[in-house]
């Protein structure tokens, strides 16, 4: 019909995995164990649940609970339930041994000095705007799709954040990140801060940019930094 | 009789007919709507379903002074997906989940509404929407998502009569608006995304009893059923959920069909999976199958084949032909012939790579992408459900299109549970981590369509299956089209804009911003002598006319 029928993920990546079986060692082992199967006719390693189906109903049980059971609610954000769901999807084959744990601590400390984030990127309001706020990044990303961001920047852009660059017709050039658009009109923050909005008829030239001022921290940041700032931006959960 | 008798029984004859003319939607009347073009009496206008309005006050050189006149806003948050019909100045819509309202026309107040209480039981696979009404006499009738048919007396809005059409809990559901053809009212099932086994069925107006049913999967026993394999065929899906057309010279009755099940794993279904995505032709007094027509057979796409069939009376190689045109969701156009189904002429209207080409006989030669890459177009389609138009002034068939938009296909294996969804699908969109374009925008703020895809709309050439032109959107178009016999052509779009073009050259005339996703079809009518356009817009019902 016309939605999107969806019943697992194509693909689940070692990092969500990562991010969600150290969620799941918090959060879920005093129930269903660290295996996944002290609950009578649930096994997570032998892919049994009582009443699971898709990717989407253990996102529900997960935030909904089971009324009437000892599994209750969790208020979990899209990033980390995509975690512990790609966790579960894979916990037969998953070895924790190989797991580097980022520390949110020192990932901060990149942040803010040798990463240079801070020098765009805004949290919670405190630092530039050239460049997303990412102050609740941690709720809008996976794991998966942090790190990708991280090593190749360019490829993993959403196509919202994109920079772009107007010329009017008296030749005023306007540079900025786009926030939105459509057929006639774009709407974005310049690189002054100002939430401008143009509309398209009365431009001499508009375009999107595919490239992007964020450099690749691929070679820049050994693996441990890397994970370090990942724990650090999946931390970042917005104002609460 | 005496003659004073007589004279009395004349005069109360003489007194009532007008009314009688007035008020009853007779089923000659419903033959010949484009005759009474102040009227829109069927979900598609007329039988032909080539929303196409023979009014003439608002034309190209005095569309710029549309201006508005009403806004009614649903008591809904779920989309709004309603074609309103207008019966002698009076309009009746349905808003979610299945209200029936009657509206003053001229000024958008309620006369009354009709609610229905819904069963909580409902499922249906994509919000709990409704698109329309049937009349006949002064009777309306509604396909409720928990799938009963309810008749509701047009008057005063209280229902008469409520027959259950098929078992919500098994995951069936009816969104569609009904079609009445002579004394039946024809409705279809959605459900495709459960496993449903499809069919459309005939019901009586006046006393709700079932005339006939007709399974789009056929059993054992049914010509067809060598399409499929072992017992894959009882959750073979094929739902029914557009409002099908009626051609009265060769008393056939159109509709197409939805996505085999599961939607997505097509190896759980081997075979050509008759009658999914297909348009069948059925005798609307029988329910017998005259001929049918398979668009996409063994189909791992959701390629659902629902969308209206459209009825146009053209040459075809310099004879007078009777054509059936279609948009479909696998990005093809096809010219029919609706008297045998045979296959004329088709080509692909958006960019398509699923299948190379048409063979003779409108079959594609299937060219399935290597794992992990993307196919065209994606779920969501070439187009959708939106309703296409044509126009006998300019020949042309109009269509609203998703324009370079995939998916990546994964099957996986589905198992069935009586109720569940059961479409065997991993899909993603082509760029990691993005939410491909869903059915419907979630916000007004577009954050991914111009990399996942745009859209449109595209006039065609049934002749040569050329574009003519397009009108280009940033986003994804999800609106339904209307022509005018002043070669106008209104479409909204997810944007929010509602636009007028020249309907033969796709030149912009004029447009508004109406805030909110435009997912139905506009229509035109007139009162007292004001013709007016309306469409859906967000949550909203918005009514335009010519400033005074």
């Amino acid at each position: 019909m016309h939605a999107q029928g969806q019943d697992r993920a194509p693909e689940y990546f070692q990092t969500d995995i990562q991010y969600g079986a150290q969620i799941f060692a918090t959060q879920c082992t005093a129930c269903h164990g660290t295996s996944g199967d002290q609950i009578p006719g649930v096994n997570f390693r032998a892919g049994q649940f009582k009443r699971v189906v898709s990717d989407n109903d253990l996102r529900a049980t997960i935030t909904n609970g089971v009324p009437g059971t000892a599994m209750q609610p969790f208020a979990f954000g899209a990033s980390e339930l995509t975690g512990i769901v790609s966790y579960l999807r894979n916990m037969n084959s998953f070895d924790a041994r190989g797991m580097m744990l980022g520390n949110a601590a020192r990932g901060q400390a990149l942040f803010a000095g040798a990463g240079n984030c801070a020098s765009c990127h805004a949290v919670n309001g405190k630092g530039p705007r050239v460049a997303p706020d990412l102050g609740d990044i941690g709720t809008l990303r996976t794991a998966e799709l942090l790190h990708r961001t991280l090593v190749d920047p360019a490829a993993s852009m959403l196509p919202a954040n994109r920079p772009v660059r107007a010329v009017t017709r008296d030749g005023k050039v306007i540079n900025g990140r786009r926030l939105n658009e459509d057929t006639y009109t774009v709407q974005l923050i310049d690189e002054q801060e100002r939430l401008v909005s143009l509309t398209k008829a009365d431009l001499r030239e508009f375009t999107v940019l595919k490239t992007t001022p964020m450099p690749s921290y691929k070679d820049k940041l050994s693996a441990q930094e890397l994970a370090d700032l990942e724990a650090y931006l999946l931390s970042l959960k917005g104002v609460k | 009789m005496n003659h004073s008798r007589r004279t009395t029984f004349l005069l109360l004859l003489a007194l009532l007919i007008p009314f009688a003319l007035r008020a009853q939607v007779t089923p000659d009347r419903l033959l010949h709507a484009s005759d009474e073009p102040q009227n829109w009496l069927t979900y598609s206008g007329s039988y032909a379903s080539q929303r196409y309005s023979l009014l003439k006050q608002i034309d190209i050189s005095n569309v710029k002074n549309l201006e508005l006149k009403w806004v009614f806003q649903a008591q809904s948050l779920q989309k709004f997906e309603t074609t309103p019909l207008v019966v002698d100045g009076i309009m009746y819509i349905t808003q979610s989940p299945n209200d029936v309202v009657a509206i003053d026309p001229k000024s958008g107040r309620v006369f009354w509404v009709y609610h229905y209480a819904t069963s909580p039981a409902a499922r249906p696979c994509c919000g709990i929407v409704n698109r329309g009404l049937a009349i006949l006499g002064d009777t309306l009738f509604m396909a409720t998502v928990d799938a009963h048919l309810v008749a509701i007396d047009a008057k005063d809005g209280h229902a008469l009569w409520s027959v259950k059409v098929a078992e919500p809990t098994a995951g069936y559901a009816m969104t569609l608006a009904p079609l009445v053809v002579k004394d039946k009212v024809i409705v279809g099932v959605a459900g495709g995304e459960f496993g449903v086994r499809g069919f459309i069925s005939a019901y009586e107006a006046g006393t709700g009893k079932q005339a006939w049913r007709f399974d789009t999967i056929p059993d054992p026993d049914q010509p067809g059923h060598d399409s499929w394999r072992g017992s894959d065929w009882e959750h073979g899906g094929g739902a029914v959920w557009m409002t099908g057309s009626y051609d009265p010279e060769l008393n056939l009755t159109y509709w197409g069909t939805g996505n085999p099940g599961p939607d997505f794993n097509a190896a759980q279904r081997l075979g050509d999976n008759l009658y999914s995505d297909s348009v069948l032709a059925l005798d609307p007094d029988t329910g017998k199958m005259k001929w049918y027509f398979q668009f996409s057979p063994h189909d791992p796409y959701d390629y659902d084949s629902v969308q209206v069939p459209v009825l146009a009376n053209s040459n075809w190689n310099g004879s007078p032909r009777k054509l059936m045109l279609w948009g479909n969701r696998n990005g093809f156009f096809y010219v029919l012939d609706r008297g045998t189904g045979k296959f004329l002429a088709g080509q692909p209207f958006v960019k398509v790579n699923w299948a190379s080409s048409l063979d003779a006989n409108g079959r594609p030669i299937a060219t399935p992408q290597p794992p992990g890459m993307p196919t065209y177009p994606g779920i969501q389609g070439g187009t959708n459900w939106y309703s296409p138009s044509y126009s006998p002034r300019t020949g042309l068939f109009y269509v609203s299109t998703w324009e370079d938009y995939g998916t990546i296909f994964t099957g996986v294996q589905a198992e069935y549970k009586e109720g569940t969804r059961f479409t065997g699908g991993a899909n993603a969109a082509p760029i990691p981590g993005a939410d491909n374009p869903g059915g419907i925008r979630q916000g007004p703020v577009n954050t991914y369509t111009e990399a996942l895809g745009t859209g449109g709309v595209v006039a065609l050439d049934p002749q040569s299956g050329q574009k003519k032109w397009k009108f280009a959107m940033h986003d994804v178009n999800t609106s339904g089209i209307l022509t005018t016999a002043t070669d106008l052509l209104f479409v909204g779009g997810r944007e929010g804009y509602f636009q007028a073009l020249d309907a033969r050259t796709g030149a912009l005339l004029w447009k508004e911003n109406l805030g909110g996703d435009i997912i139905a079809g506009p229509i035109s009518f007139q009162v007292d002598g004001k013709q007016y356009v309306t469409v859906t817009a967000g949550n909203s019902l918005f009514a335009f006319a010519l400033r005074e």
